[in-house]
């Protein structure tokens, strides 16, 4: 581990880093559920409708048969 | 639009399912035989490869990678290409990732029984293994993403964001914590030690829950409780949100692990923060799985791939819940080394993955082999079975928890420990035990049921090896402004590298101070590297899975200072490779073993006799023997090589002392040897149990010795 210790020390401000890193993932998650929450109803229906969207043929031919 | 024909290949699903059916029982019968050896410590009759420290790593390995790993697999080939409307992008990928996965899970079973490990819960797996498993991983990854890249669908569905997720992720832990040296072709020593060993491998270890257990199973519960219930997710909005903030929370919080353990406090305080902040997101997940069955419960009393899903959903809510609770100080003061981890994490296998998996099989046999399930009844049989076995197993492992812990804890109005003897909150919770045979039992008599019916079901239909479906070019689609965050979703490759960023942010949060400030680590200047005899008894201690049982980490309570001595300090293991701090004591702890004037030091005579027959000794013992340490010669062919790898990990051999490492290891051996020999004791030299001896004696002895100069000068 002290060839990879050895290297970060080099790198001017490291200990900076991971709390940049923590405000990027911050602001990347304010802005995301922001924009979650304004999703347009329609594109929320669409997408969850994806699983039951296949042409499942079996559940049609099984509808009246409970598993 | 132009509708293109795909089909979709059952075949590989149907490997991968029958694959998890097999190791899942083989798992669980192992886990079985371990809970027996608890209670029959004679059971395993003195064989080496059927002793509990041997299969313990077995178990988890079968039940983790093998049952729920096969499982998760299953439910990918399955739902992937449906939901993305594509055939996987290839064929051959897909075989060489089966059969991959298969021989890896062979090779563990042909090595962790023979006592090949490294010796790091759920990291056991020795460094070839581990190549082959991030070769296999990279070719499902890559699978994966380039079946999403070539989709026809526009939105990528939450299920193959969990999936992604955990693809990327569990490769990131799986490479930084399996980065070992070598020794031989099945030996070798991990890069980091005591502490930083510690956090990485706790790092690995929670997230592999996390990433391993969790968020494939959640891709399965997007897609598989929306088809059982002919309905979709209860809020698509929320899976966003809980996607993100699971991911990224759940990789800060593996210090949870390590509380009130000589890592620094800082550590402990963000793991605890985070946990207890993985609350939210988990929750989340669990809700929206249920609220999807809103108006459907008429459903649930039906079907039995419903009542599987609701108690999965529920075990998980339960569980997710009770992770915190546990990272919380005051609670892991209490249950941190005892049964209640036990109890707690067989919620979660045999809750959320058991049952997710058991739903997922019922739901998808009958449908692979275009026929109906062979017995509703059985299933239901096996529901209940399921279960009662659950609680059977979960409850009695609670009381077993509180119960030790506060045994551990107690002092007599004089001011004594009320239970000095170990062995007296052993006894105790035996009957505890019996029980967890019996849930055991329960659960795994279901299962069996569960495979006569699937096999009648297979038997009853005809398998449909391929599905014809059809769908519009990607292209072709009408093409939307993309807005927030349909921008990455329609994007897997920026997906997948946000989703690597928000992993690699909490790891990298915890290490590098963890490896950068040396005030983390203080070191101890009359803490040494092992002799080579040590060293050699610290490699077959490892080898007989002793820290599945024994934890070598005395916690700064007064309750066990007074039990094992000084509580540990980090500057302590700053040469083990790996770190041996254990997560459970069935035993007591061995920190401080061999501090002479110690309350836990006994003579070497007795640690001989102790390891031949634990119940000579103790009475109520629930060790197993251990003869073959008695009858094995130590093999020390290697240790030169492993002074050598040792000094390249940088502990402070000194020059050239691999050379006279041999003899070194020779003269120390014969010194014990010869104090047995006084006492009465026939014993060679270089039998193993001497080298154990040697490395138990040395424990904990560090910080008491006076003498700081070299033990490897002039000998």
């Amino acid at each position: 581990m002290k060839i990879i210790a050895t290297a970060l020390e080099g790198i001017a401000g490291i200990e900076w880093y991971p709390i940049i890193g923590l405000f990027i993932f911050l602001i990347f998650f304010i802005i995301l559920v922001i924009r979650v929450m304004n999703l347009n109803q329609d594109d929320e229906s669409e997408y969850s409708q994806l699983p039951l969207d296949n042409s499942d043929k079996f559940m049609k031919e099984q509808k009246n048969h409970v598993n | 639009m132009e509708l293109q024909k795909f089909t979709y290949d059952n075949k590989i699903a149907r490997l991968f399912m029958n694959a998890t059916i097999l190791w899942g029982i083989v798992g669980m019968l192992v886990g079985l035989t371990i809970a027996l050896e608890l209670v029959l410590p004679l059971m395993s009759g003195g064989v080496s490869w059927l002793s509990f420290g041997r299969l313990r790593p077995l178990h988890t390995n079968a039940v983790i990678f093998a049952f729920v790993g096969n499982g998760m697999f299953t439910g990918i080939y399955y739902s992937a290409p449906r939901l993305l409307k594509t055939a996987m992008y290839s064929e051959l990928l897909g075989r060489i990732h089966f059969w991959g996965w298969q021989l890896i899970i062979v090779a563990a079973a042909l090595t962790l029984p023979f006592g090949f490990t490294v010796g790091k819960e759920y990291a056991e797996l020795e460094w070839p293994i581990d190549i082959a498993i991030a070769l296999i991983w990279v070719v499902f990854g890559l699978n994966l993403i380039m079946t999403t890249v070539k989709r026809r669908t526009k939105h990528i569905y939450v299920a193959i964001w969990f999936y992604i997720a955990t693809f990327v992720t569990v490769a990131v832990l799986h490479i930084v914590n399996s980065i070992n040296l070598p020794v031989s072709l099945l030996k070798s020593y991990p890069i980091y030690a005591g502490i930083q060993d510690a956090l990485v491998q706790w790092w690995y270890g929670h997230n592999a829950v996390a990433f391993f257990l969790t968020t494939p199973y959640l891709g399965l519960m997007y897609y598989f409780i929306p088809k059982a219930a002919n309905r979709p997710v209860y809020s698509y909005k929320l899976s966003i949100i809980h996607f993100w903030a699971l991911i990224f929370l759940y990789i800060w919080a593996g210090p949870h692990h390590l509380l009130y353990t000589a890592l620094p406090d800082w550590a402990q305080a963000l793991g605890v923060v985070f946990s207890v902040m993985l609350i939210a997101p988990s929750w989340g997940g669990m809700i929206n799985g249920l609220l999807t069955l809103r108006g459907a419960w008429d459903k649930v009393r039906e079907s039995p791939v419903l009542k599987m899903f609701v108690v999965a959903v529920t075990a998980y809510g339960m569980s997710t819940f009770e992770g915190p609770l546990l990272s919380l100080k005051s609670v892991n003061a209490l249950s941190h080394f005892t049964d209640w981890t036990i109890a707690h994490v067989h919620i979660g296998a045999l809750g959320w993955n058991g049952m997710m998996t058991f739903g997922m099989l019922y739901w998808l046999m009958p449908r692979l082999y275009k026929t109906q399930l062979f017995s509703t009844k059985l299933a239901n049989w096996h529901f209940w079975l399921a279960k009662t076995g659950m609680l059977f197993f979960a409850i009695p492992l609670y009381f077993a928890g509180f119960t030790q812990s506060l045994m551990w804890k107690e002092f007599t109005a004089e001011g004594y420990l009320k239970y000095p003897n170990f062995i007296e909150t052993v006894t105790q919770v035996i009957p505890m035990y019996w029980l967890r045979v019996l849930g055991g039992t329960l659960y795994i008599t279901g299962v069996i049921m569960m495979i006569y019916n699937l096999i009648m079901t297979a038997k009853a239909g005809t398998f449909v090896p391929t599905e014809e479906d059809e769908a519009p070019a990607l292209e072709a689609q009408p093409v939307h402004t993309d807005r927030g965050h349909r921008i990455i979703e329609g994007k897997p490759l920026l997906f997948t590298l946000l989703a690597l960023v928000a992993i690699l942010i909490g790891g990298i949060v915890e290490f590098l101070p963890m490896f950068m400030i040396k005030s983390n680590v203080p070191t101890i200047s009359s803490v040494q590297p092992y002799t080579p005899l040590e060293l050699e008894g610290r490699d077959i201690y490892l080898r007989d899975g002793c820290y599945t049982c024994h934890s070598q980490m005395v916690r700064p309570f007064r309750s066990e200072v007074e039990r094992y001595g000084d509580y540990s300090k980090a500057g302590e293991s700053v040469y083990d490779h790996p770190f041996q701090f254990g997560s459970k004591r069935t035993g007591p702890d061995l920190a401080r073993e061999g501090v002479k004037g110690g309350p836990m030091y006994k003579p070497n005579s007795w640690h001989y006799n102790h390891f031949m027959s634990p119940q000579k000794m103790v009475a109520e013992s629930i060790m197993p023997p251990f003869p073959w340490l008695i009858n094995n010669d130590l093999d020390y062919s290697s240790i030169a090589k492993k002074i050598s790898v040792m000094q390249t990990l940088g502990v402070p051999y000194p020059d050239g002392f691999e050379n006279q490492a041999k003899d070194h290891l020779l003269k120390q051996a014969n010194e014990i040897a010869q104090g047995l020999r006084n006492e009465g004791i026939e014993v060679a030299d270089t039998k193993e149990v001497i080298a154990l001896i040697a490395y138990i004696q040395r424990l904990g002895t560090d910080i008491h010795k006076t003498d700081n100069t070299s033990a490897f000068t002039n000998k």
